[in-house]
């Protein structure tokens, strides 16, 4: 193989030119409260799954508002649902229906 | 001016003792009710205030024997209840007596929210989960600072934001001086207990104003107080009485988990249970926060829409003490002014 | 023996009701799982045969379900049901009567009056005159009640009523039209025979001066026959299905048949008893409180039947199961709704990956579940409790807890609930505790019913009530008035009502609400719906506030962690949990431990 002298790798910016944010749109129209994070971690910090693994509401939502989706896959299918992200979320932000939504439309 | 205009202040915190001493100063009548047995309201609870660390009593020491000297103080009296007649107001107080008031100036201010309220922080469960203004107390009495157990803690943790910008206790606003003070304790903490390490848990620091961002810059530089970017999800306590908080440290990303010794709540404004009675019993429109809403944010901070009613320091939203203090100037000159405007339509 | 052109509507449309009603009952039985058709062998040569005839005669012709919510609305279904089935019975009698030992065929008896319209002379003709004039006119009557109730629902007791497809419509106009129809045919025949009852032959009188009978005869025998056969035809379509298939459903269900993981046979016959009357609408909390009209278990059973899914119906509901206790069939819609959802997530994983642990040995295990982490009041409550009675107790979720899994299975990820389900089984039973404890009823429901523990699990409502009854706590009354509020999982859902209301009566004074027990009003914080936003779920709390501040109670007591958080956010007054009551009422010996009393909250502490 011929050494060309650098190598090849996905830029590591967060492009808001290039990102596609429709799932985010879309999400905002079935859930308005997406909007409204501002990002505390309430939700991240009394998740009774991310004491066992990496996953953060929080992050899920800012990464698909970002239109980083791909990053949030493997993070989705982690939710027990048990609702205490929401219970906790001092905005009000329907947290379960938001996961349940990104689930269906990236997962199944 | 025939007779001399009478204005009756409710409320004798800071802003109720600033407005009567300028409206006295300016020829009125003025006679200021308190419904505790002294003057001076929250300021009396404070040790020192922030940005300068001055002693609160500086404040109280400088404004009580001034009002005392010049308005008709009656302490503890509250309001019954009012009646306006031919453009005066007739109140009746609590001690039986009634008077007649050519305006009223609401300065009932705020009550500190009650921490039971968020369960999940513990106040009222562990023993070694406190509030700012309990803190302040033993600042003020000089109490050492120490856990339930009497141990000198190694660790204290600031919680910013207790049932402030929280929709699920129903208070969506911010408190706004609950940052600043946090801050201020954290580095007392520090001071009265070198090796104690020190941690804010927040949301945003408002650091709104002046001299405000060097505290914070003193906090971190000269105290090595460490502040963490997440807002606290729950609060458990270990065999030791220790308090175990959980938040996500959003900056890292993490959830973060940490035994502190004392945990210290800033609670936030609530509209003080006389605010609530006098926005009622005048009819005074509120804001979404429950706080009084004047006439107009920005002309007119201190006109209700009731002709004759004013309203100033905390009453009308979170403020802090050097606020409230201009603000009950500017309300005097309000007064003032709304007393002219009117007898100029009289004539 | 007569036989007429125009019986040929009516006798088709019965086979082909019969044959169609056989061949679903077969269907369905045949399609039974293996361990609900052995409950069915089991069950038939059983009192629970005795059992379902009468509860049959009693729901399905009496109705006494539906008299109980509204007499009016009831008077209106047995009018139709039992009138025009004494009406059938009373026919074939007197056909039977008049013409002894010979076999009728069935529109003999429908139409008898077609065929005998001089039929007098036999044993009790004119008490059979009266009888089936005075059952035509019993029917009309809910007739009238039923076109009534169309035009204005809230004076039969309903805010709303369903909203009909036109398979139903074209059911529900022919049986408007079979009785008036009846009558009419009955009373020109009687009026050209001079024969009749009072009401037949009195209008028959009437009509005769009016038109020609003669004329008139045979069209309105046709009518009536059409009305029938056409209602036939439209039955097994149409909503009217609830008519026999509901029949199949009271047996079944007495045999202990019901509804589980997945849609049986049994779930479809439950579908298929749904009269859509719309009698689910009113008791719910989405309805009455948060203005959402059309997500009701009668619309969501109806896109089952009609294989119309809609996420959005199935979704938004708080599964509270109010409308379960109010159904007049009998149906457990909620556990339908479940199903309805699982549908698309039938190939649902878990990518969590738990550590296991095994448990140290103890009696007892207290699971305050995910929500007993934000109620530390609660959990620190049972903790002193459990203490001060002595137990070895093990708090299982104190540290690293996972969910029951019942949240994951009410939002429709059934398999996924497995998995947490397992792992959470093998930690209780490593530990070898003979007693399960929760705080939790949602847990609680499932440990119960899912887990299958060879262990006792019990609500901490039961808990503590065992521990007063055997002494091993013992409360001072104090002077304190308390409102309880039945959780929806553990009331309604788990059937626990008396131990709650026992305890509180040795702290406080309880007093009742406007919605008590079956009919407890969901708190809003359901984890049953994942839709709905805070704003309408804030309606809810406060509707439900409302109903159990109706007697100005000093605290709200509760049960359930989640139920708790959701009122404490909207209340003017204290919301307690029944271990934090207990706790702060418990008697305490002079030699004992103090209990430290720390969350005795004044009254006037919560008026902000």
């Amino acid at each position: 193989m011929i050494n060309w002298q650098f190598t090849l790798h996905p830029d590591h910016t967060i492009n808001l030119d290039t990102n596609d944010r429709t799932l985010a749109r879309l999400l905002e129209e079935k859930e308005p409260t997406s909007r409204i994070c501002m990002a505390c971690g309430s939700c991240g910090g009394t998740c009774t799954a991310a004491q066992f693994e990496p996953v953060s509401f929080r992050h899920i939502l800012l990464m698909v508002r970002r239109g980083e989706t791909e990053s949030v896959r493997s993070e989705l299918t982690k939710c027990m649902y048990c609702g205490k992200c929401t219970l906790v979320c001092p905005r009000g932000v329907n947290t379960r229906h938001i996961l349940a939504l990104l689930r269906t439309m990236l997962i199944n | 001016m025939h007779t001399r205009k009478h204005i009756l202040v409710i409320g004798g915190g800071v802003a109720g003792m600033e407005s009567a001493i300028h409206l006295c100063d300016m020829g009125y009548e003025v006679t200021l009710i308190e419904k505790q047995d002294q003057l001076g309201g929250h300021v009396l609870k404070w040790d020192f205030l922030f940005p300068d660390h001055r002693p609160a009593y500086e404040i109280t020491n400088e404004l009580c024997p001034a009002v005392e000297e010049k308005a008709t103080i009656k302490l503890q009296t509250e309001v019954k209840n009012i009646v306006r007649q031919n453009g005066h107001f007739e109140v009746a107080l609590s001690d039986g007596e009634k008077l007649t008031a050519d305006a009223l100036l609401v300065a009932t201010g705020f009550d500190l929210f009650d921490a039971h309220k968020k369960e999940e922080y513990g106040y009222g469960i562990y023993d070694n989960v406190i509030t700012a203004a309990e803190l302040e107390e033993r600042f003020q009495n000089k109490i050492p600072i120490r856990t339930a157990a009497g141990k000198k803690p190694a660790r204290v943790g600031f919680v910013h934001c207790v049932g402030s910008r929280d929709e699920k206790v129903g208070n969506e606003y911010c408190s706004k001086v609950c940052c600043v003070t946090a801050v201020k304790q954290a580095m007392r903490v520090r001071e009265s207990l070198p090796g104690c390490e020190v941690f804010c848990f927040y949301m945003d620091l408002r650091m709104f104003g002046r001299y405000f961002e060097d505290l914070y810059r003193e906090a971190q530089e000269k105290w090595g107080v460490q502040f963490i970017r997440g807002r606290l999800s729950e609060a458990a306590e270990d065999i030791d009485q220790r308090i175990i908080v959980k938040l996500e440290d959003t900056l890292a990303g993490r959830p973060l988990r940490m035994a502190v010794d004392l945990l210290v709540l800033l609670t936030g404004f609530v509209p003080s249970e006389g605010t609530r009675r006098m926005a009622t019993m005048l009819n005074l429109p509120l804001g979404n926060d429950r706080f009084i809403k004047p006439s107009d944010e920005h002309l007119r901070r201190n006109l209700t829409p009731v002709p004759g009613v004013f309203v100033t320091g905390a009453s009308a939203g979170p403020r802090s003490i050097s606020e409230s203090i201009s603000d009950a100037r500017a309300a005097a000159l309000e007064i003032a002014a709304w007393f002219n405007n009117s007898s100029q339509h009289a004539i | 023996m007569g036989f007429d052109l125009f019986v040929i509507p009516f006798t088709a449309g019965l086979a082909f009701l019969l044959v169609w009603f056989l061949y679903k009952t077969v269907e369905w039985l045949s399609h039974l799982n293996r361990v609900d058709r052995t409950m069915l062998r089991r069950g038939v040569i059983s009192s629970k045969t005795v059992r379902s005839v009468k509860e049959v005669i009693l729901e399905s012709l009496l109705h006494r379900k539906i008299f109980r919510t509204n007499p009016l609305l009831g008077y209106m279904h047995m009018s139709l049901a039992f009138g025009w089935f004494l009406l059938i019975v009373a026919g074939n009698v007197e056909a039977m009567i008049f013409k002894p030992a010979t076999i009728h065929p069935p529109y003999y008896p429908i139409f008898f009056r077609f065929f005998e319209p001089e039929a007098a002379g036999f044993p009790g003709a004119k008490a059979f005159e009266f009888i089936m004039d005075f059952l035509l006119v019993f029917i009309l009557s809910g007739v009238a009640l039923a076109l009534f109730k169309r035009i204005r629902s809230r004076a039969l007791g309903m805010k709303k009523t369903t909203r009909l497809l036109w398979y139903d419509r074209l059911a529900l106009y022919s049986l408007w039209c079979i009785f008036p129809f009846r009558l009419l045919a009955e009373s020109i025949t009687s009026g050209i025979y001079q024969t009749g009852g009072i009401v037949t032959g009195s209008l028959g009188n009437i009509l005769a001066g009016l038109i020609p009978l003669q004329s008139f005869e045979y069209p309105a025998w046709w009518a009536y026959s059409l009305a029938l056969g056409l209602f036939f035809v439209a039955l097994p379509f149409s909503r009217y299905m609830h008519i026999p298939t509901e029949v199949v459903l009271i047996f079944l269900r007495n045999y202990g048949i019901h509804t589980r993981n997945s849609y049986s046979s049994y779930s479809e016959i439950e579908v298929y008893s749904c009269s859509r009357c719309g009698i689910c609408i009113d008791p719910c909390p989405m309805s009455e409180a948060a203005g959402i009209q059309n997500i009701q278990s009668v619309y969501m059973i109806r896109n089952i039947r009609y294989k119309t899914p809609d996420e959005e119906v199935n979704d938004n509901c708080l599964m509270c199961g109010r409308c379960n206790i109010a159904c007049p069939v009998g149906i457990v819609t909620t556990d339908l709704r479940a199903i309805a959802r699982n549908e698309r997530h039938l190939s649902g994983n878990l990518h969590l990956t738990i550590p296991a642990t095994s448990s140290p040995h103890h009696d007892v295990i207290y699971f305050a579940g995910c929500m007993g982490q934000l109620t530390p009041a609660v959990t620190q409550s049972m903790e002193t409790i459990l203490q001060q009675a002595g137990e070895d107790y093990l708090f299982l979720d104190k540290e690293e807890s996972i969910c029951c899994g019942r949240p994951l299975a009410l939002a429709g990820r059934i398999a996924e609930a497995k998995q947490l389900m397992e792992i959470n089984r093998d930690k209780i039973l490593s530990s070898g505790a003979r007693t399960l404890v929760t705080s939790c009823p949602i847990c609680y429901k499932v440990f119960r019913e899912d887990y299958h523990l060879p262990i006792n699990v019990m609500h901490h409502t039961q808990y503590l009530h065992r521990l007063l009854m055997q002494g091993r706590i013992r409360l001072r009354s104090q002077n304190i008035s308390l409102a309880y509020h039945d959780p929806c999982e553990l009331g309604r859902g788990s059937g626990i009502y008396e131990e709650p209301r026992q305890i509180l009566r040795l702290a406080g004074n309880l007093l009742p609400t406007a919605s008590e027990k079956e009919k407890s009003i969901c708190c809003g914080g359901s984890l049953g719906n994942t839709v709905l936003n805070q704003k309408k779920r804030h309606a809810i709390t406060e509707y439900s506030l409302e109903s159990l501040t109706i007697n100005n109670p000093d605290t709200i007591v509760t049960s359930c962690p989640l139920c708790k958080k959701t009122f404490a956010q909207r209340s003017d007054r204290p919301v307690l949990d029944i271990a934090e009551v207990v706790k702060s009422a418990i008697f305490r010996d002079k030699d004992n431990i103090r209990i430290r009393e720390n969350y005795q909250i004044p009254a006037e502490e919560f008026s902000s």
